[in-house]
């Protein structure tokens, strides 16, 4: 029984959606994909959504999660978000968010960076794994699959595994540091 | 000529410490001058030995107990508030963190209102840059202008009556990890300023600017070729470890010196008569030792410098090849020791990795070398070599959880300066008592992300009390009293002729302590933690003031300025582990406390 198989024998006793979890893509998209429109407001002039369809084909998949927990470390996001916990940047698994929880604002703020310190990482980090990325800080406050996201970690315990969190709902908030502007 | 007898009444004052009766008659002919005892407080450290001691001593242990609040001032900020309040000129000078605003207070005013403000706009990206909070260190007054730098790397020059600006520098570059944190010294007609970014890979330096122009003079690299490092002929490091030629290179594999740390955001001092300045360097980077084998020259160690040419005259290294972010930037104080009878010129720098030192300042000879926090990860220090005897123990090897390091990274005591009294020949030490479990990790260089690869959870050391405020006596080489505090003490330390020792906590209360038995005799809660630099002046009306910037934050108090999640346990540095229970204790906000006796 090849392991795809396998897996979908175990997945449909526990959920369909759990097909999605070991499916890989050995061949990353060749064509850049091009984000929604990114909004920094919530008001907005009719009902429009910032979900994109490419959600589920990252979120789902512990593949895509457990690169972007490597790729968090690889490109040294943990040097100023520890491993969630806030550092130089805020805090990435509780329910505060400043520029939005939705993967397309995510995606907008490690490409574009932002004002208060956050680098923009446009061109530097292919766009697959900037994808990657986006679907591993969801799962850090649990806005991930629990089924799929990380649940060890390779190095000194520091914290839960991702797929223990409770998944929190999202607020937005102005940045911690917020003063004066003069 | 002028500057030699210039000098030799600025020696003087800067010996006020131990000289006191011979420096009344002394400095009785000349007009107040930069460091003097007049009452004001014209640099962080108060003068160029870096005491902290003012000669006031209106407020004394019998009436202490009356201090009460004389005016107060909201800086408007949220972050860590690490400045001294700067006095001269009946004005009151208070540099906020970023966006590092500068307010002067009119003094000879009821409730000291604002003379004017001064925005200095630095860029709001550098705060992604800032490793430990987004901190400022203070200002610096010298002959009717105020000097100093904002997080994006400017040194601005104000004129101290107007607000106008005299002049601007742009000395580093933030978008590559570098930022300046640092109190300006002004001393010899010269702006003394060094940069900040010891966890990011830049590659540190102390720079020399004119104090007219703002024209660079020099600056001086701690990494890279001697001729970087103004290192030639007259360099005499007296130990052997420190000799040779070009070890801030051959010291790295390849060219890690290139991105090796060593950055200098501590206090500086100033030996008028020798024309000399001390200062320690940072960490090397990145804190993964086995990314840089060798003793990664010339990081974590103490240089003695020509004021004028900037030329090296010694160094000593505490922590060659560092392995646990000892920086060895804690401040220099100036003063004379007798040690076995003998009185020399020393400096006294409490370490980060646990040992007070007392160095022979006119050579660089190590006179004792004494823990003063539980130690595990070194044996002592080699007093025929000078060197440190790491403990293999507790070495970092990727991969590999090692635990019960001491101190932990922040170190027996950090940035937080200690003052000296001449009168009670002690030295206050506001410091931490914390121990770590720390992993290390193969990290790659990216320009302007942080460059560390270490997991840190720091914890509570021996005893279960985080902070320590010691009385030390450097010539006896132990400790005269101890009081245990439940937050590490990460405020600066003021002692005063009335012999009083002030400090702050980090849940709120300003303390003042008796200096000869630490003796609790008055305390006052302010609005937020306390982790900026008390100091002592006289008002214009005569009276003796005592004032103090309210604003917790910094590296220790990250988890309430940035607010941090406790339950990742390497959040903040892993300093968030340590201090989980600081958001029930306090709360952000920047302000500025005055305190006089009715
Ligand atoms: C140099 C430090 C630094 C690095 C490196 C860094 N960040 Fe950030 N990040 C910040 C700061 C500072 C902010 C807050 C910016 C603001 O308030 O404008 C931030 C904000 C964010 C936010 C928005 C949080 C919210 O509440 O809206 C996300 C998501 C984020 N970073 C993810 C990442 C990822 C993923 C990486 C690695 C690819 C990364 N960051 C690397 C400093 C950094």
């Amino acid at each position: 029984m090849n392991v795809r198989a396998a897996c979908c024998v175990v997945a449909a006793i526990v959920s369909l959606a759990a097909c999605q979890r070991e499916k890989r893509d050995f061949e990353a998209p060749t064509k850049a994909v091009t984000p929604p429109p990114v909004r920094l407001s919530e008001i907005q002039p009719g009902a429009i959504s910032t979900k994109t369809s490419l959600e589920g084909k990252y979120e789902d998949n512990a593949f895509a999660l457990s690169e972007g927990k490597r790729l968090f470390g690889w490109y040294n996001c943990t040097g100023c978000h520890a491993h969630g916990g806030g550092d130089k940047g805020p805090a990435l698994m509780d329910r505060v968010w400043i520029y939005g929880s939705e993967p397309a604002q995510i995606y907008a703020t490690i490409v574009e960076g932002r004002p208060n310190g956050m680098p923009s990482f446009g061109g530097h980090i292919p766009d697959n794994e900037v994808w990657e990325l986006v679907a591993y800080v969801r799962s850090l406050s649990g806005l991930a699959s629990g089924m799929a996201s990380p649940n060890r970690s390779d190095t000194m315990h520091v914290k839960a595994p991702e797929s223990n969190v409770e998944a929190q709902q999202p607020v937005t908030a102005a940045p911690s540091g917020a003063s004066e502007r003069p | 000529m002028r500057g030699k007898s210039r000098r030799a009444g600025r020696a003087l004052k800067a010996f006020a410490g131990v000289l006191l009766s011979v420096i009344v008659v002394a400095s009785g002919a000349r007009a107040a001058d930069d460091a003097g005892p007049n009452g004001d407080w014209p640099m962080a450290g108060h003068d160029y030995a870096n005491t902290r001691f003012s000669p006031l001593d209106e407020i004394n242990a019998a009436n202490v107990g009356k201090l009460s609040l004389a005016f107060t001032f909201s800086t408007g900020v949220l972050r860590g508030h690490e400045a001294a309040p700067i006095v001269a000129d009946h004005t009151m000078f208070v540099v906020t963190p970023f966006p590092n605003v500068v307010y002067a207070l009119d003094l000879t005013q009821p409730g000291a209102p604002i003379k004017w403000k001064f925005s200095p706009y630095p860029s709001s990206s550098a705060q992604g840059e800032a490793c430990c909070d987004v901190v400022n260190r203070g200002a610096a007054y010298a002959n009717g202008s105020l000097y100093f730098n904002t997080l994006d790397n400017q040194t601005i020059s104000l004129d101290a009556k107007t607000g106008k600006e005299n002049w601007r520098v742009q000395l580093g570059d933030f978008a590559r990890g570098e930022t300046m944190t640092m109190a300006p010294l002004v001393a010899d007609d010269k702006v003394f300023v060094g940069n900040s970014g010891g966890e990011y890979g830049v590659r540190g330096f102390l720079q020399a600017l004119d104090a007219k122009s703002g024209k660079a003079l020099w600056r001086a690299y701690s990494t890279g070729p001697d001729a970087d490092v103004l290192i030639g002929p007259t360099f005499k490091p007296f130990y052997a470890q420190d000799q040779g030629k070009n070890l801030g290179v051959s010291s790295w594999p390849g060219e890690a010196w290139k991105i090796g740390g060593g950055t200098v955001w501590g206090f500086v001092s100033y030996d008028p008569a020798q024309n000399t300045l001390y200062y320690g360097t940072g960490n090397p980077g990145p804190w993964n030792p086995a990314q840089r084998p060798g003793d990664n020259k010339w990081t974590s160690g103490v240089f003695a410098r020509d004021a004028g040419t900037g030329e090296a005259r010694w160094y000593y290294q505490m922590s060659p090849h560092d392995l646990h972010d000892y920086d060895g930037i804690n401040e220099s104080i100036l003063v004379d020791v007798a040690v076995n009878g003998q009185t020399h010129p020393a400096l006294v720098h409490p370490d980060r990795n646990g040992y007070v030192y007392v160095i022979d300042r006119t050579n660089g000879q190590v006179l004792s070398a004494t823990p003063f926090v539980p130690i595990t990860t070194s044996m002592g220090v080699d007093m025929k070599s000078g060197r440190i005897q790491w403990n293999p123990d507790k070495q970092p090897e990727p991969g590999k959880t090692v635990r019960d390091i001491c101190p932990a990274s922040p170190g027996g005591k950090d940035w937080q300066p200690s003052a000296y009294s001449p009168r009670t020949h002690l030295v206050y030490i506001p410091h931490q008592n914390l121990c770590q479990d720390a992993m290390t990790s193969q990290v790659s260089y990216i320009a302007g992300t942080p460059y560390v690869g270490a997991d840190l959870k720091i914890k509570v050391g021996p005893g279960g009390k985080r902070g320590l405020f010691t009385a030390w006596d450097p010539a006896a080489a132990k400790a005269a009293w101890k009081i245990e505090e439940d937050f590490p003490v990460w405020s600066g330390a003021l002692a005063t002729a009335g012999d009083l020792v002030f400090y702050g906590t980090m849940d709120g209360w300003f303390k003042a302590v008796d200096a000869k038995s630490g003796k609790a005799l008055w305390r006052f809660k302010t609005g937020s933690g306390i982790v900026g630099q008390p100091v002592a002046y006289r008002g214009p009306d005569g009276k003796e003031y005592v004032a103090v910037l309210s604003g917790v934050g910094g590296w220790a108090g990250g988890i309430v300025a940035g607010d941090l999640d406790a339950r990742d346990a390497s959040a903040g540095g892993g300093f968030v582990n340590a201090m989980s229970d600081l958001p029930q204790k306090t709360a952000k906000g920047g302000m500025l406390y005055v305190f006089a006796l009715p």
